[in-house]
């Protein structure tokens, strides 16, 4: 895949970052449990064809940057009864990311 | 398995059948390609990630490999990954890891095979996120009070293995001996290996 065929990576490992709280119809790669939270870019994972667009047969592309962002657990989820510490880390392509605030 | 699971298996499988009858029909795939296939994925099994596994606990450099580029690492052992985009998490005193898929099942099949029913079960997906020492406590697996939980949702095109903290006990045992140590779940991240001697 070609450097042109990809939308250019935003943002850089350390970014604190806010996944959008959309509710677009379709099929969806981004879990509910982490939209509108805030998170921490832990590695950037290459640029993939968008699966929003594969699940029509339709080829994706550009290619989105994909990221693995981490979060707090507690963050995540407010009740959260384990350790402060705990993280998850997940895969969100980069159209579902915007810069948060710190 | 409650009836209502019953009948949407039992939906899926009709569906499934009825699909390949038809690739079949229409001459896109043949009987033989679709056991070939089938035969494959049976081939496969966790013992492939143990063999990682075993050689990045005998060589530091491979394993500095393998967690800079999981496939590349794997091909390196002659494990063919085809597409698979792996990334191998490493355990150590202080951090634990676990694998999920919360939206479905991805799994590593190139390399650990067919994943556990329960991998795929909601309860397994939905409760690993959220309590995660009381889905491994079901394991029988107790971390220590000071290790912190890494939970790896694997949501797109990466797909994850856990390097689990090599057991106490184990000085100068070969990679075959050693291999024969990892299981199935603490390359998932749901159990340890316990120590020897």
């Amino acid at each position: 895949m070609g450097a042109a065929e990809s939308v250019p990576a935003r943002f850089r490992v350390g970014d604190r970052v806010r996944v959008r709280g959309a509710d677009p119809p379709g099929h969806l790669r981004t879990p509910w449990y982490c939209r509108g939270h805030v998170g921490t870019i832990e590695r950037l994972c290459g640029a993939f064809a968008n699966p929003e667009e594969l699940a029509y047969n339709r080829p994706g592309l550009p290619a989105q940057p994909l990221y693995r962002v981490r979060f707090q657990a507690t963050e995540l989820w407010p009740d959260y009864r384990e350790h402060a510490r705990d993280v998850v880390e997940i895969e969100i392509f980069q159209h579902w990311l915007e810069r948060a605030a710190e | 398995m409650s009836a209502a699971t019953s009948d949407t298996a039992g939906y899926y499988r009709r569906m499934q059948a009825a699909v390949e009858e038809l690739l079949i029909l229409k001459g896109i795939v043949t009987p033989e390609d679709v056991q070939r296939q089938v035969d494959a994925m049976d081939a496969r099994n966790y013992k492939r990630g143990a063999k990682m596994v075993a050689r990045a606990w005998s060589d530091p450099a491979y394993q500095a490999r393998m967690l800079a580029n999981g496939s590349a690492a794997a091909e390196e052992l002659g494990l063919e990954v085809g597409p698979l985009k792996l990334i191998v998490v490493e355990n150590t005193p202080g951090v634990h890891n676990v694998i999920v898929c919360t939206l479905c099942s991805c799994y590593p099949r190139m390399l650990l095979g067919i994943p556990p029913e329960w991998y795929k079960s909601r309860a397994y997906r939905s409760r690993v996120v959220r309590e995660p020492r009381a889905v491994l406590a079901e394991f029988g697996t107790r971390l220590p009070e000071d290790v912190d939980i890494r939970v790896h949702d694997s949501t797109a095109d990466m797909r994850y293995m856990v390097l689990p903290l090599r057991p106490r006990g184990t000085d100068g045992w070969d990679e075959e001996r050693l291999a024969a140590l990892v299981t199935r779940d603490s390359l998932i991240g749901v159990a340890r290996l316990p120590d020897q001697g």
